[in-house]
């Protein structure tokens, strides 16, 4: 603000308040009594670390003590947290108290310079700059500045080719599961394949594709096989007929995974025949094929189309027709 | 001369003959730091930070980042035989088996929480009284590169035991991943070593969550400081504190003793929370397993506000040609949260733009005295807290007996109407204030003590303000708003055109003010009625 700016304000500045005296500083007597204080509250410090000590040493791992607030508690992880919370906070009580009652308080003042340079040294700086460019000579060895900027153009390409070994490409793989027609489904956890009348009606189970004796599943495989079978009495379907011939005697399956993000999809409410991602709440219609009644999701769940083999247990019928999961870029949606 | 005395010359002597720093360090023991409570934010900040690089790393002397399948046998007898990774087996350990182990892994996600709420408050501060101008502007973009950097870091750290709770928070950032258009499901593939979850990610991302981003944080939390350090510390007006000067204490002992001490209170606060309040118990939740779920899952309050985001999203999608776009995912996790951060860092140059003012400021403004840079602050808040608030609406819903489908479309409407809302009201609040001010000035504090005139009349009693209190209400500048004609005084339409308009009418806007009381105003009043 300029100086004749400063004119028109409506009340000067009365400058720096008065400097008061603290009790502190002209009664010996309080000087003295902060000084205890500070030194109880460091020495409550150091009874924090022995607190410390002892608990760590001496109160067993597995002491279950009752505290009014706490409920049932474990005492050697309490009286470690408190010893220690004691020990440090003392520190920096006794510290900030002695520095407000006893050490000065008398506020200073610095002055500020403007963080522009002066023009002479600017014009210094961009001079220095221009002459080292100059010495250097790259103005004039255009064969040196364009081969440079080629090598540093390029070496940056190493670096990020390094890169291309942390994953495989993603191929076809978003789009396939390991269901395939026939495969049956086992329940999880447990591996057993299950028949039609081991569902009630209003029953959900989890369940994963059989896999051959040997191969071992892993998270990658739930990640993209999960299914959730819902058995609801067959007149309650509001489906057309291509969906309904992929039920099995009121018994319907999804793929687990939301459509939305991934999560796994695993309230059902059976009076209102919902399912509801705890994530985001998109809620599906199991009566309408899983269509979204609610929430982000912008897809149904992928319906897997099931029957029975000859000896009568589930089997998937075809494999899943789109992509389970999440969306991305490449996924056909139709 | 005290033995104490000799050894503390004698080092001080060997090190300045080989540094030459005793005039440097003469200069910065004296340096002068301004006092205010809301000063200490920062400070919580950095302390929190380091109490993170102390129990973080006490952490990693077992934390085992594998996704090895083990079986789980130690003191935690739920769990025992069950199959799990490495990972979330040595979280375990750490948690049951090594003694103070919980309390260090409590301490640390304390300190998370702690520094990332300080962080927000920090640059509430910093930007409710202008503390981002110039020249603090660089400062400014710092903060909020840390800002984001932290929100990523705390993230992955709550990943790392690889839990039920944590993997589904993974699930979802890979979701967001392979939504990007063209080259998600690459990126999705690279990071995750292929399909989902694979293999690889706990041990990639603790070198991230260790080392990488723990280290740019570290680089720019120094230049941070020594920014603060070399343009000095701004200070609240006040009688005696211009744009010239600051006044404060000196660095040694009093600001030394006050800021130490400090960090002993915050890392004791930490370590009590640590003691008493359970944080991520991630032995309730077990192992990771993508077609399982935990009820009420919810992210750290720091993604909160994007998850809320996430949820209020209409289900759009766009398919075509055989090509999926998500925008149900790429808007509310990548779009908006992109703009937001990108008008957050630039803010300084906007409100420059706005005022025309380019000059540098130390003194700060009482947020009344900016109601535009308020207000605007304000709506920010609003539309956060919308989200945050969504973010959490299944808890809401069970705990206050609500239905989720009504916080949901609350939280649709009010995302989009309650912050211009929030920033009508504030500038409302913010002049009236300005008001209340230019009134107490001009004709002092209501005392409420009522007295009878002689010939009858009730009037109340005002007392005059001191004159630093009336200097702190008037010592603030009012700008112009910026003159931008349409054509100059020769009728040559001015250049700046459509874009010229459009900034004047903003400056406008943006330098409403009720204006203070001026020295004739005063004058008046001396003459007249006292």
């Amino acid at each position: 603000m300029s100086e004749s700016n400063r004119e028109l304000e409506p009340l000067s500045d009365p400058g720096l308040p008065e400097h008061l005296h603290r009790k502190t500083d002209v009664d010996p007597l309080a000087a003295k009594k902060a000084e205890r204080q500070v030194s109880i509250l460091f020495t409550l410090s150091a009874l924090g670390t022995i607190l410390f000590v002892y608990a760590y040493i001496w109160i067993p791992e597995d002491t279950l003590i009752f505290l009014p607030l706490f409920n049932v508690t474990n005492a050697h992880q309490l009286f470690l947290g408190l010893g220690l919370a004691m020990a440090l906070f003392f520190i920096g009580l006794g510290a900030v108290h002695w520095a407000k009652t006893l050490m000065p308080d008398h506020e200073v003042v610095d002055y500020r310079k403007e963080q522009r340079s002066k023009d002479e040294d600017r014009a210094a700086f961009v001079a220095t700059v221009k002459d080292g460019a100059a010495q250097a000579g790259l103005g004039r060895r255009p064969l040196i500045k364009r081969s440079l900027g080629l090598a540093l153009g390029l070496v940056g390409l190493s670096p990020i080719l390094l890169l291309r070994d942390l994953g495989p490409l993603p191929e076809n793989d978003l789009n396939e599961t390991n269901w395939k027609a026939g495969t049956r489904l086992v329940t999880d956890p447990g591996d057993r394949p299950i028949r039609p009348s081991d569902l009630e009606v209003g029953g959900v189970a989890q369940v994963q594709p059989e896999f051959p004796a040997g191969k071992v599943r892993h998270l990658d495989d739930i990640a993209q096989d999960s299914v959730l079978l819902i058995r609801i009495r067959p007149e309650e379907f509001n489906l057309d007929a291509e969906r309904l011939s992929w039920t099995y005697e009121g018994i319907i399956a999804f793929s687990k995974i939301c459509s939305h993000m991934g999560c796994a999809v695993a309230l059902y409410e059976q009076s209102t025949k919902h399912l509801l991602c705890p994530c985001h709440q998109s809620t599906f219609d199991v009566t309408r094929a899983a269509k979204v009644i609610f929430g982000p999701a912008a897809r149904p769940l992928p319906q897997l189309a099931i029957t029975v083999d000859n000896e009568g247990y589930l089997v998937a019928k075809a494999p899943f027709n789109e992509a389970v999961g999440p969306s991305f870029w490449g996924r056909d949606s139709g | 001369m005290s033995a104490r005395e000799r050894i503390a010359g004698g080092t001080a002597s060997f090190i300045d003959e080989r540094t030459g720093a005793a005039k440097w360090m003469k200069k910065t023991l004296t340096k002068v730091f301004p006092d205010h409570w809301s000063f200490m934010l920062g400070e919580i900040v950095m302390y929190s930070f380091v109490i993170l690089l102390l129990s973080g790393t006490f952490l990693t002397f077992w934390f085992d980042p594998s996704m090895r399948e083990v079986e789980y046998e130690g003191s935690y007898e739920p769990l025992n035989g069950i199959k799990m990774s490495a990972a979330y087996a040595s979280a375990l350990h750490i948690s049951f088996d090594i003694r103070g182990g919980l309390l260090m892994r409590q301490i640390h996600h304390w300190a998370a929480l702690i520094f990332m709420a300080a962080m927000v408050v920090h640059m509430m501060r910093v930007f409710f009284t202008g503390a981002f101008r110039k020249p603090r502007e660089l400062n400014w973009i710092i903060g909020v590169a840390l800002l984001t950097l932290g929100i990523v870091e705390g993230f992955l750290g709550y990943s790392l035991p690889d839990d039920l709770l944590s993997g589904t928070g993974i699930r979802i950032a890979e979701a967001i991943i392979q939504a990007i258009p063209v080259v998600g499901s690459y990126l999705s593939y690279f990071i995750f070593g292929g399909a989902f979850p694979g293999e690889m990610f706990i041990q990639r991302i603790y070198a991230v969550h260790i080392l990488l981003i723990p280290g740019i944080m570290l680089a720019l939390i120094t230049a941070h400081l020594m920014l603060v350090w070399y343009q000095k510390h701004t200070q609240y007006p006040g009688p005696g504190r211009t744009e010239k000067n600051v006044v404060g204490y000196p660095l040694m002992p009093v600001y030394m003793a006050k800021a130490g001490g400090f960090f002993f209170i915050v890392f004791g606060v930490t370590a009590f929370l640590g003691a008493v309040a359970q944080i991520n118990p991630i032995w309730i939740y077990g192992p990771y397993n993508p077609g399982q779920i935990g009820a009420g899952s919810q992210p750290d309050w720091y993604m909160g506000w994007l998850d809320g985001l996430v949820r209020a999203a209409p289900p759009i999608e766009t398919h075509a040609f055989g090509i999926t776009i998500s925008w149900n995912i790429l808007i509310p996790g990548l779009i908006i949260p992109g703009i937001i951060f990108t008008l957050m860092a630039f803010y300084p140059f906007i409100e420059q733009w706005m005022t025309g003012d380019k000059r540098e400021h130390h003194v700060l403004d009482r947020p009344r005295n900016n109601p535009n840079r308020t207000a605007i602050g304000a709506m920010s808040l609003t539309f956060t807290l919308v989200s945050l608030i969504n973010g959490g609406n299944d808890l809401l819903a069970t705990h206050f007996d609500l239905a989720i489908n009504q916080i949901m479309w609350f939280s649709r409407i009010g995302l989009i109407a309650l912050p211009p809302l929030a920033f009508v009201i504030t500038k409302r609040i913010c002049l009236s204030l300005q008001r209340a001010d230019r009134e107490k000035v001009l004709h002092g504090r209501e005392t409420g003590r009522l007295v009878m005139l002689p010939h009858g009349e009730f009037i109340e009693v005002h007392e005059p303000l001191s004159p630093e209190k009336a200097y702190v209400l008037t010592a603030h500048e009012q700008l112009p708003a910026l003159e931008i004609g349409e054509a100059d005084a020769n009728g040559v339409a001015n250049p700046q055109g459509l874009k010229g308009k459009l900034r004047a009418r903003i400056s406008k806007a943006s330098q409403e003010q009720i204006s203070k009381p001026t020295s004739k105003e005063m004058l008046e009043l001396e003459d007249g009625h006292h």
